[in-house]
């Protein structure tokens, strides 16, 4: 770990010269990084995107066997639990697996799944398997915060409705179940509401900038084009995952004009940029945003040329975290290929995303109406107070 | 700061011009623009106690003046032009004011018999905006939405200051405010008009001399800081839903009723920094000696709550926490020792104790904002007990509440504060706290028992040196810390990953009230990019906004400064603090504003300081239900 202070040096060099140098380097690099653990949410996307090389593809099935192998034993707390546990994840991954559905929604399904598969006879007892398979879910993939905020929207929804005490308990049951599959619904119409709001900010002739493939934004784009609008399209090319081509294949679709652009050509091309759109893995307590990596850097660029940058995040993307630098989040690492061979030495800088602090940003599109990033943490008081 | 302040057109007494306007040194108009700053004593050239004052010189209030005013008239609608403004002006410093204020008395002999009446609209008004802290955009509203006379009025009203002027001069004066006051409204209230109305209305409660609402007067000081009271009159019902402004102490008249019905004989210090006129500072360690022979003597007074108020006037507790605890077991004390005379209700009587109780620790030491609140509570848990309980039963149920109160607000709040800081903290972390804040202290003890391995820098500053207390309980539970004076900040800050502040409230614009050099440490972390994390729990936050460091504080001893406690050898100070020429200035409190703060850590979860007035609203209607 480099620090810069002059004490840090001192005590480096005294605890150096006690014990050998290869110790240092070991513990050094434990507490921040563990070089094998690879996020499960970011290879979800990437095999949503479809840009796979097959080295990439072997070191993924070993990771993802290699993780779901170790976790189970941990995560099984009661005996019946350990049946019900192994359901959640491979349902949750089942559902994730679909290209069209939100991380959120899927979790939701999933503990949908929970209550179908429940023996509880109690509003009680079926919380506590919820929270369980939630907090199950929740260990399993911890980089993705859609699945944390749409576990802990559910559970609180949960809570909220088993208060009602005059109910019995099979139509609360379904009553659940029902609430769960319509989240999908919800889900799908909050991308809509976005595509809707946003429209007034597109106008004739303007030149949108976008980052990463966020699904709400492709719906933005979609709706402006059905709706005759003209507008150019930058994307960045957003290597490793190869973003820019897909969504350049997505628009040239649908007539829209596309131009590709390498990561680093973004602030030489911001001149000709009207505003920015992007999507959010998350949005955070402060208001700013977690997201695919090369989002801080564009969002800076645009802030310093005084360009809008525009957020289109569902509601349900609101989590009850606060970063307050870079490192201050889970380490979500991504397999980087570069095509040539690197030296062992070599360390790379691997992780797929990067938090965006709240100033950078102008507006956050979500289905609740266009924010200001102040409003989200007004919002998520609201919803967990 | 300062140049909103100096070039004001208005000659407005309320407003400090520290040496704006001096008599015959035209040189010295212009050098103490520059250097006139709101947090170094400022030298004044003209000697408050002089001889030869310039009419506009603001004298120190001596003594009392509200004899005048029964001979002023309500004045007309009169609107002066503007250039009669400036030519008054221009006339003063060359100290022919004699010569011209005849003519003028004519037409300053405007009495005001409804000087009662726009008082008492005036008051309600003023109540019902935030407290003595203008929040310049409301009060300005005020201002304007009244008619001219009532205008003219203030600034009438806003006149007992001058005693040392002749009644000419000041005639003169207030013509000139007025009209400088109508040409600046005129052309469309600029800012330094939006300062002074507000600072003039805001005064305009403090000051209400020989008015027929004196009885008011006793009721708003007895008040304190409260603003539920059960019963009263219709004013107190107008001030219900209002903080109470804080007592102005730049007003004589205000001070002297104070001092009448005053337990603490508290005497004034001679020499005071012009900016901070409206606050209090009294010369300390006088009064101890004395209140303690009085203890056993002291009829009306619980015991436990003067023990809590001498431990305050002595410094022994000290601390926003501590405070409120100690004033809330006090009151906890006289709730159980408490006996309903006969024919008076509960509820009225036990609030009247209280204000009473809470008019003397203000006396001993101005509240802070979290006693403040805290009185709040106290309160309405007394007015909202039902009529049907029996004394005890009564007795027993506000005496529940207070405990649970300390409990869940103080105490399990900093343990979920503690919980949630905690997971800022990593591992190689160097962590800067200044001064001793409580719930700093328990996040970096949990943090340590947890086994994070992080290094600590406690900054300290004269005259408390409160970081050493901080310093000794950490080392010894063996946290690894450095220790350095606020002046070395800049030189270390480069080494400091994160730091950790305490607050004595925030407010609702998200400024950080806090201890002095608060807003020196969070503006250089700022500068350097390090994330600043401040530790308050929810009971502390306030609704009211606070722009400056001024409007509202708390002047210390001012013999702090002055003496160095262990170093002899570079007192050079010493006893100087009876110099007319030097005043001491040890301000206790500084706003730190929202842009330097990263996050606040309450019990309510980690926030943006943004959201601060969310929480204060959630709270109140948690209060409301509970």
């Amino acid at each position: 770990m480099w620090r810069r202070s002059a004490s840090f040096i001192l005590d480096e060099r005294r605890r150096t010269s006690n014990s050998p140098p290869m110790a240092d380097n070991n513990t050094t690099r434990a507490p921040f990084q563990n070089p094998d653990a690879i996020s499960a949410y970011y290879q979800t996307r990437a095999a949503h995107h479809g840009v796979i090389t097959s080295d990439w593809l072997a070191q993924a099935q070993a990771a993802v066997g290699g993780v779901s192998g170790e976790e189970y034993p941990d995560s099984s707390v009661a005996e019946t639990g350990k049946e019900k546990t192994f359901n959640v994840i491979e349902e949750f991954n089942g559902w994730r697996k679909q290209p069209d559905l939100a991380e959120a929604v899927a979790a939701i399904r999933a503990l949908a799944a929970v209550i179908r598969a429940s023996e509880a006879s109690t509003m009680m007892e079926l919380e506590i398997e919820l929270k369980k398979a939630s907090d199950t879910l929740k260990s399993w993939d911890k980089t993705s915060i859609s699945l944390t905020a749409g576990c802990d929207l559910f559970i609180r929804y949960v809570t909220r409705t088993s208060a009602l005490e005059y109910e019995d308990f099979n139509s609360a049951k379904s009553r659940l179940l029902e609430r769960a599959e319509k989240f999908g619904e919800i889900s799908c119409k909050a991308r809509k509401i976005i595509a809707m709001l946003s429209q007034d900010f597109i106008f004739d002739g303007c030149t949108i900038l976008v980052h990463g493939l966020s699904r709400v934004v492709l719906e933005i784009l979609k709706t402006a084009a059905q709706n005759n609008k003209l507008f150019r399209v930058l994307c960045t090319e957003g290597r490793p995952d190869g973003t820019g081509v897909l969504l350049s294949n997505e628009l040239s679709k649908l007539d829209i004009p596309v131009k590709l652009l390498l990561d680093s050509a973004v602030a030489y091309s911001m001149d000709e940029v009207d505003m920015v759109f992007v999507g959010a893995d998350g949005v955070v307590e402060s208001g700013g945003i977690i997201n695919m990596m090369g989002t801080y850097q564009i969002a800076l660029v645009a802030h310093s040329m005084n360009k809008p940058v525009y957020v289109a995040a569902e509601s349900y993307k609101f989590a009850r975290l606060y970063p307050l630098d870079q490192k201050d989040m889970a380490p979500a690492l991504r397999p980087i290929e570069f095509g040539v061979k690197i030296p062992e030495k070599v360390e790379v800088e691997r992780s797929a995303r990067d938090y965006t602090p709240p100033r950078y940003l102008t507006l956050l599109f979500t289905d609740l109406g266009v924010l200001s990033p102040s409003v989200v943490s007004d919002e998520l008081i609201q919803l967990y107070l | 700061m300062e140049s909103r302040r100096n070039p004001r057109a208005v000659v407005d007494p309320k407003v400090r011009q520290v040496g704006f306007f001096t008599s015959s040194q035209p040189d010295s108009t212009h050098q103490p623009d520059p250097i006139a700053s709101e947090s170094h004593p400022v030298v004044s050239s003209i000697s408050p106690s002089g001889n030869s004052l310039s009419p506009v010189m603001i004298p120190p209030p001596r003594h009392n003046s509200s004899d005048t005013f029964p001979l002023r008239a309500a004045a007309a609608s009169a609107v002066s032009p503007s250039s009669f403004s400036y030519s008054t002006r221009r006339d003063f410093p060359d100290g022919s004011t004699t010569a011209a204020s005849p003519g003028r008395v004519s037409r300053g002999s405007f009495s005001k018999p409804s000087s009662s009446l726009p008082g008492v609209g005036m008051d309600a008004m003023a109540a019902a905006k935030s407290s003595s802290v203008p929040a310049s955009g409301l009060n300005t509203v005020s201002v304007v939405n009244m008619p001219p006379e009532k205008e003219s009025d203030q600034k009438k009203n806003s006149k007992p200051l001058k005693e040392k002027t002749t009644k000419a001069e000041r005639r003169a004066l207030q013509e000139a405010q007025r009209a400088a006051k109508a040409a600046a409204n005129a052309e469309g209230g600029k800012a330094p008009l939006v300062s002074s109305g507000s600072v003039a209305s805001t005064n305009i409660k403090a000051t209400k001399p020989a008015k027929p609402s004196s009885q008011k007067n006793d009721v708003a000081v007895a008040a304190g800081p409260s603003e539920k009271k059960a019963g009263g009159q219709s004013e107190k019902d107008r001030k219900k839903d209002a903080p109470h402004p804080r007592m102005q102490y730049d007003d004589e008249s205000r001070v002297v009723k104070a001092k009448r019905r005053a337990v603490v004989k508290q005497t004034e210090a001679k020499y005071r920094v012009e900016l901070f006129r409206h606050l209090p500072q009294y010369e300390h360690g006088t009064q101890l000696p004395d209140l303690q022979t009085k203890f056993f003597q002291l009829d009306p007074m619980h015991p436990a709550v003067y023990k809590v108020g001498l431990q305050y006037l002595s410094g022994d507790i000290s601390g926003g926490n501590a405070r409120c605890i100690a004033m809330l077991q006090a009151f906890q004390e006289v709730v159980r020792d408490y006996s309903t005379p006969p024919e008076k209700t509960l509820n009225r009587d036990m609030t009247a104790k209280i204000s009473s109780y809470v008019s003397f620790l203000i006396e001993c030491r101005p509240l802070s904002v979290s006693m403040g609140n805290a009185i709040r509570f106290v309160k309405n848990r007394i007015a909202k007990l039902p009529i049907t309980l029996s004394e005890s039963e009564a007795k027993a149920a506000l005496q529940s509440d207070i405990e649970r109160f300390i409990n869940e607000k103080i105490i399990t709040a900093d343990t979920v504060i503690v919980k949630h800081a905690v997971t800022k903290i990593r591992d190689g972390d160097v962590l800067l706290t200044y001064g001793s804040p409580t719930a700093v202290e328990m996040v970096l003890l949990h943090a340590h028992e947890l086994g994070k391995k992080f290094r600590v820098l406690v900054v300290d500053s004269r005259p408390k040196l409160e970081g050493q207390l901080l310093l000794r309980r950490l080392i010894k539970r063996g946290i690894n810390c450095t220790y350095t004076h606020i002046n070395a900040i800049s030189y270390i800050m480069h080494e400091v990953t994160k730091v950790f502040l305490g607050a004595s409230s925030v407010l609702s614009n998200g400024t950080v009230y806090s201890r002095v050099g608060t807003a020196c440490v969070a503006m250089v972390a700022s500068a350097f990019r390090v994330p600043v994390l401040v530790c308050c729990e929810a009971y502390k936050l306030h609704e009211r906004v606070q722009l400056d460091s001024i409007c509202s504080n708390e002047l210390g001893d001012p013999n702090a400064i002055s003496k160095v406690h262990g170093r002899e050898d570079i007192n050079y100070l010493d006893g100087l603090t009876n110099n007319a020429n030097l005043q001491f200035l040890n301000l206790m409190f500084d706003a730190t504003p929202s842009d330097y703060i990263s996050m606040i850590i309450t019990d309510y979860g980690m926030v943006p300081p943004t959201s601060v007035p969310v929480i204060v609203r959630e709270y109140q209607k948690e209060h409301s239900l509970v």
